[in-house]
């Protein structure tokens, strides 16, 4: 064993000596207590002081708790010659936590890989008309997505609902196979001390016309139009209905990320937005993001 | 008081400060259990089902946990712990405290700290180590009542009278030394602000120092010092002489030594190399029987009076708290086995070996100790009600099974449930399936510490009924016999 957890040889028999020091001294300290027995069973004799009325007997160690002491010495310095306690001392098995760790993961490779193979090798649209792969993607979901999305993928504030229509960044299988690998990083900016707090109201209006709620008042309406012409319409599009390229949102359908109230309007334009989809790839890898694809693909199929 | 009386007599003054406050701290303490107990079974709790607007996180579950802590360890565990060392050193050196200043400094400073956390830490100011989770300041100011705990305590072993030092007092010696390296250790830091500062210690070598305090948190200061208190009360209440003076040298040497190895064991399958998680496991495995040997001298002290425990609840207490003290110091070696540990690890079966620890040897033992305690405190013969001792003593341990046996199911099921793997590899169960199996196991422990909690209440009102006795005459003018 060789890297770069090893210690300098000095620290290395600094450990070596303070283990085996701490072990045999337990050792010793039961010798010599033992030893120096006066008595071998139970016996009325104290030791002769007292303290506050309480004397103490002069009675032996327990025989059957100096042997499960002696057990677990002996089991302690058998383990540490088999397995890496003393320092860079490594152990006759050779076992590392690494190494567990490996041929665990090499194992479950070997029994689950010609399944994920190929199912990998069907395309998605196939894949998400299969029941058994949707179910393999759905327990996916369950443990790697359903903490942000819920456990239905409905979505929560902030977290886009997969059930619906509505896409940020598109809702074809490549793209959703594009949002799962590399994560999304999504960026409204601050606008609050660029247009001002009448601005922002101003324009809050206009954007919650778009999609046609009421309560909006019409001189803010009109003038949030001219602020959302100069710029918003860059992102959103001249008419509000958004860009996936960027995963600029659709401000006309009626379905709102982070809540589509006057306040909440106001709140994301004043401060901004910083939606982030993490990358799965690390934790995921190919074949699974595929599954995972297939399935997320799958709740918004059903409903056609 | 004259002068001369003073030498002749016992500072018993903050003998019975601190065992009030050691009833005071436990209801608190506990309170805030029951309270974050329910937040798990109704979580709007957290914000106290918005009676106070919905922004409302000083009561939040992140927040009130390290208060419920540091409010059972140190502020019940901690008053219990100065109590019965200031009455017992004296009672068994013969000598008065070595100062009545500096104890008195004890007193006051330690119920500052207590009240410092209990400001504090619902305010989100925190150093994030567990156990150890108040500031820098907080921190100097026990360092300093500490070190005059330490000059007070063996500067009255120093005065002893006799030769040697009785085995109780190794205890509490060990646990008041090693708990002073402890927190000067793993508490170094980087001051920014008055509330903030950063560990002086960064990534595995910060979790390492972290759980080598933490870990010998339990065994100084919830099991060497807890076993301090059981060396005297239980030989003294049960009248009888300690079992093995030798097994008491064998165990205490023993424990000490290997004790401050095994705080590795909490980071099993993590960073830490692996020799140190192998040597933490060989060693917690070997303190096995050093620490079955403070049970044994205890239970065997009962030898030939098995049958006081029919009439004397106090007693009874005792004899409890050994027993789950030996459970529990089972169980830990257990657990610390890598492959146990790979099932046991973040589960509630964690939490529910800390609360065997925790109600049935600390409290329970603490209890037992304070029933003896009061009476003579305050010149009585017995407490003011010894029924409401014994139903004390039933609702503590009915409250403690179903707390412990509720983690226990929870925990191994959660262990379960997590590492469960479908035909295609995939996790069986997903966090929050693991979270909704264990919520009967959450009611079941609200009610668990609601029973243990209700028994602290009535030894409240029995300690107030024997202190406020007509009769009741405090003893520091009365010369003791020794």
């Amino acid at each position: 064993m060789s890297d770069i957890s090893d210690m300098s040889s000095f620290w290395s028999g600094w450990v070596t000596v303070i283990v085996l020091g701490s072990i045999f001294g337990c050792a010793w300290l039961l010798w010599v207590t033992r030893k120096s027995q006066k008595f071998d069973s139970e016996t009325e004799q104290t030791m002769g002081h007292e303290f506050d009325g309480i004397a103490e007997y002069d009675n032996p160690l327990p025989k059957w708790w100096l042997v499960m002491f002696m057990a677990t010495i002996v089991f302690g310095l058998i383990y540490a010659a088999l397995y890496p306690t003393l320092g860079n001392y490594g152990g006759l098995l050779g076992w590392t936590s690494h190494n567990q760790w490996q041929k665990e993961s090499d194992a479950a490779q070997e029994k689950f890989a010609p399944l994920y193979a190929e199912l990998a090798a069907r395309p998605v649209e196939e894949l998400a008309k299969d029941e058994k792969a949707l179910k393999m993607g759905q327990r996916l979901f369950a443990n790697n997505c359903a903490v942000c999305h819920g456990s239905a993928a409905r979505g929560n504030i902030g977290f886009p609902n997969l059930t619906d229509h509505d896409w940020l960044y598109g809702g074809t299988p490549e793209k959703i196979k594009e949002t799962l690998k590399n994560g999304r990083n999504a960026m409204m900016p601050a606008w609050g001390a660029i247009i001002g707090e009448e601005g922002v109201v101003a324009t809050a209006h206009y954007v919650r016309s778009l999609s046609g709620q009421e309560t909006v008042d019409s001189t803010q309406v009109a003038k949030g139009a001219e602020l959302f012409a100069a710029n918003c319409a860059a992102c959103h599009g001249a008419d509000g209905k958004g860009m996936p390229a960027m995963g600029a949102p659709n401000l006309t359908d009626g379905v709102w990320l982070y809540g589509g109230t006057q306040g909440i309007v106001e709140m994301t334009l004043r401060n901004g937005r910083a939606g982030v989809m993490p990358s799965f790839q690390q934790t995921l890898g190919d074949e699974k993001i595929h599954l995972v694809t297939a399935y997320v693909y799958s709740l918004s199929q059903a409903k056609e | 008081m004259n002068i001369a009386s003073t030498h002749e007599t016992y500072n018993y003054k903050v003998v019975r400060q601190f065992a009030i406050m050691t009833v005071v701290w436990g209801i608190v303490g506990m309170a805030v259990g029951v309270l974050i107990a329910a937040q798990l079974v109704w979580p709007d709790l957290n914000n106290l089902f918005g009676l106070f607007g919905p922004d409302f996180p000083y009561t939040h579950f992140g927040r009130l946990r390290p208060l419920h802590t540091n409010a059972v360890i140190f502020a019940f565990g901690g008053c219990a712990l100065f109590a019965t060392s200031y009455y017992v050193v004296q009672r068994t050196t013969q000598a008065r405290l070595f100062s009545d200043t500096l104890a008195s400094f004890t007193f006051w400073g330690w119920q500052a700290v207590i009240v410092a956390a209990a400001i504090t830490l619902p305010l989100g100011i925190t150093s994030s180590k567990e156990y150890a989770e108040l500031e820098w300041p907080i921190d100097i100011l026990i360092t300093l009542v500490w070190v005059s705990y330490a000059i007070v305590f063996f500067g009255t072993i120093m005065k002893r009278k006799s030769k040697h030092i009785y085995v109780a007092n190794w205890f509490f010696g060990a646990f008041i030394i090693t708990v002073a390296v402890l927190h000067l250790g793993n508490s170094a830091a980087i001051p920014v602000t008055l509330t903030k500062s950063y560990s002086a210690y960064a990534g595995t070598i910060d979790a390492m120092v972290q759980w080598w305090y933490g870990h010998n948190a339990v065994g100084f200061f919830l099991t060497a010092g807890f076993l301090g208190i059981m060396y005297y009360f239980v030989p003294k209440q049960a009248e009888k002489p300690v079992y093995s003076y030798r097994l008491s040298i064998v165990h205490f040497w023993a424990l000490i030594s290997i004790y401050v190895w095994a705080g590795g064991h909490h980071l099993h399958y993590s960073s830490l190399p692996d020799w140190a998680q192998s040597a933490a496991m060989v060693m917690s495995l070997i303190l096995l029987a050093p620490s079955w040997g403070g049970m044994i001298n205890g239970m065997m002290t009962l030898s030939g009076a098995w049958h006081k425990l029919r009439t004397d609840p106090i007693l009874r207490f005792l004899v409890v708290s050994l027993s789950f003290y030996g459970m529990s110091t089972f169980e830990g070696p257990m657990m610390s086995i890598k492959t146990v540990n790979a099932l046991s690890h973040n589960t509630d079966w964690t939490v529910g070996h800390v609360h065997s620890g925790a109600l049935g040897w600390v409290a329970m033992v603490s209890i037992g100790a304070l029933y003896h305690l009061i009476p003579r405190l305050y010149g009585m013969n017995s407490m003011f009600s010894v029924g409401l001792v014994n139903v004390h003593f039933w609702l503590a341990t009915i409250g403690t099974v179903l707390y412990i046996a509720s983690m226990w199911v929870n925990g191994i099921m959660q262990g379960l449930m997590w590492r469960a793997v479908n035909e295609d590899g995939t996790l069986t169960y997903s966090f929050v399936e693991a979270l909704k199996a264990s919520y009967p196991g959450y009611a079941v422990r609200v009610l668990g510490g609601a029973f243990f909690l209700a028994g602290m209440v009535l030894m409240a009102y029995n300690v107030y009924k024997t202190v406020k006795m007509k009769d009741a005459v405090a003893l520091d003018s009365v010369p003791q016999a020794a």
